[in-house]
């Protein structure tokens, strides 16, 4: 990734990447014609599949199974060595053994989104009634319609409550809404770094993702691949603005700083003189290598319609009256994406339900990415809290 | 170690030497087993811990970051938030206890902050350094400066403690705001109660500290 000129092209085909679309290197749950997903824009969407990867063994009273929901532009390969990247999972820091979410101890599910074409149904898989990729003909989805496929999921794996629902970011959305729509069938649930409606700005921050990839002529008003060609620009502008707020001036300034990228003196020139150009443009080439432009389009639309309260007669109290779950909320200071005042908001709404909440302000410079890095803190409570939880539900703790 | 064994009736202090605070031991055997409790102001989450070996379902607020963290990484159910802003989000009733052990004096409104724990909760359990002390008033009279004792080291201009009262100006304010006192306990230096039936003028001259049962008063 040095001094490129621009956007590089993806290093992966687009072939390896469509063949994780429907047929993927996970385990798969299809539903057919007698199971639609019932989704909140009418559509009755039959048949779909969703992909997901398990680590650990369901116990004999089935009370230690955790689902962990993935973020934007993360996937169900949690903790296992990515099939299209070949990089580790994306939450190895939080999962595996002696983590805090054991495999020994734990049954851990993650699944794919449905929208989300690494396995599960979306915008790039086949059509079955045109034999085509969907493309833009595919139903709008939201953050509920996620969650009611997962419910689904978690039907068919025969798993009635589940011990939690972990997730941060757009995962986090989604452990909110597991708890707002199945309040029984989740005993704890850890939300990191998220808000129970996204706001005004990160909407903008999404539209301009969005625009990025429409502009990019390759985009074909979403019908690129039927040409056999993929708007990679677009896309990985899109991901480079999103990477800008996924970090924080601080923690920028800390890893580039000013300095210059294998040169001593600036070229005058639109080259990328500065590490944090190269780092960029880097981490938008990477990105488009096993992501799918259009999936990128729906999945931060989803984000955009999220909004409990507004689901709940604009109170959001109302969303957790009577709520039996233990809540554990974290966010971080330097996360502006997602700030603090967010979670504070869902927290005297969870008090105003008298429901049992923990909250945490986690001190780090290392922005909205830092749920996803090795912060100490953030990893010791979340051990403590499904310890306590797991105490509370009957579960021996083998690390405890 | 069994309840009965980790609260006897007399001497609290006696035979749980290190593990758990006198104060909080007090507080905890005002607490009905089983019932639910809010702790404003729980520090290092130290009584709800106690509270919960005695079967409590125990929250927490804690105003320091440092420790709410920590309390959470102890398992507690505690957010981060303030007693003087963010009482008002919780409903009437919440709690069949709500607790303020000695924050009551670092509030910017006691007042109000005694009015919100008694309408979330059916009863609340308050304790707060007295004032009124012996050692208090005479460190004043005869030093001439402000008080500075064990468990209030701090000196005038870096405490957080705004709102002293004596054991005597809490009764007052609780007869105005018609609060009840359902048990009243006035400790000494070391935490030990005073358990004697003697008048307020007493506690109020030899108690380091008051512990007090409160509930809704009658008269509205």
């Amino acid at each position: 990734m040095v001094g490129v000129q621009s956007i590089s092209s993806p290093a992966i085909t687009a072939d390896e990447r469509s063949h994780e679309v429907d047929h993927p290197s996970s385990q798969v749950a299809q539903f057919g014609a007698e199971q639609p997903l019932r989704l909140d824009c009418g559509v009755d969407l039959s048949p779909f599949q969703i992909a997901y990867q398990t680590y650990g063994v369901l116990n004999a009273d089935r009370s230690n199974a955790i689902l962990i929901c993935h973020a934007l532009t993360g996937d169900q390969h949690v903790a296992n060595v990515h099939p299209v990247t070949g990089k580790p999972g994306w939450w190895e820091t939080l999962v595996g053994p002696g983590r805090p979410l054991d495999p020994s101890e734990y049954f851990i599910i993650c699944s794919n989104v449905i929208g989300g074409c690494m396995g599960s149904t979306g915008p790039a898989s086949i059509n079955p009634a045109t034999g085509k990729v969907w493309g833009l003909d595919f139903p709008v989805i939201t953050i509920p319609d996620m969650v009611r496929a997962q419910a689904m999921l978690i039907d068919r794996l025969g798993i009635d409550t589940l011990f939690a629902v972990v997730g941060g970011s757009m995962g986090g959305m989604q452990v909110l809404q597991w708890t707002a729509a199945y309040p029984s069938r989740v005993f704890s649930a850890l939300a990191i770094a998220c808000s129970t409606r996204h706001s005004a700005q990160n909407i903008a921050f999404h539209e301009l993702g969005r625009q990025a990839v429409m502009a990019d002529p390759d985009w074909h008003h979403g019908g690129y691949a039927d040409r056999g060609i993929h708007p990679h620009r677009g896309l990985a502008v899109a991901r480079m603005a999103a990477h800008i707020t996924y970090l924080s001036d601080a923690a920028l300034h800390r890893k580039f700083g000013r300095r210059m990228q294998d040169r001593e003196l600036p070229t005058f020139s639109f080259d990328a003189d500065f590490q944090v150009e190269s780092y960029l443009r880097y981490q938008g080439s990477s990105f488009v290598e096993r992501f799918d432009a259009n999936s990128y389009l729906y999945l931060t639309r989803a984000m955009d319609y999220f909004d409990i309260a507004g689901d709940h007669g604009g109170v959001l109290a109302k969303a957790f009256t009577g709520i039996q779950t233990r809540f554990c909320v974290v966010s971080f200071t330097s996360d502006w994406l997602f700030p603090t005042s967010e979670s504070r908001a869902l927290v005297h709404a969870l008090n105003a339900s008298s429901a049992r909440v923990s909250f945490a302000e986690i001190e780090t410079d290392r922005g909205h990415d830092a749920f996803l890095l090795d912060v100490p803190e953030f990893l010791d409570i979340s051990r403590a809290f499904l310890q306590s939880a797991g105490k509370a539900r009957g579960l021996t703790a083998k690390n405890a | 170690m069994s309840v009965q064994e980790a609260l006897p009736l007399g001497g609290v202090a006696a035979g749980q030497p290190d593990q758990f605070r006198a104060d909080h031991v007090l507080v905890a055997e005002m607490v009905k087993p089983g019932s639910k409790v809010l702790d404003v102001g729980c520090g290092e989450g130290d009584l709800l811990q106690l509270l919960e070996t005695r079967g409590v379902d125990g929250r927490g607020i804690e105003l320091s970051r440092e420790g709410v963290n920590r309390c959470v990484a102890k398992g507690l159910a505690v957010v981060q938030g303030d007693a003087d802003t963010d009482l008002v989000n919780y409903p009437d009733d919440a709690f069949d206890y709500v607790i303020l052990s000695q924050t009551l004096q670092a509030t910017r409104q006691p007042k109000v902050v005694l009015e919100n724990l008694l309408r979330i909760g059916r009863r609340a359990i308050v304790s707060f350094p007295n004032f009124g002390f012996w050692k208090m008033r005479l460190q004043l009279l005869i030093g001439g400066h402000m008080p500075r004792t064990e468990n209030l080291p701090a000196s005038w201009y870096d405490t957080a403690n705004i709102h002293f009262c004596t054991i005597k100006d809490f009764v007052e304010l609780c007869d105005a705001i018609d609060v009840k006192m359902e048990r009243a306990e006035a400790l000494d230096l070391y935490g030990r109660p005073l358990r004697l039936r003697m008048p307020w003028w007493v506690w109020n001259l030899f108690g380091e500290q008051g512990v007090f049962l409160l509930t809704r008063g009658g008269r509205k």
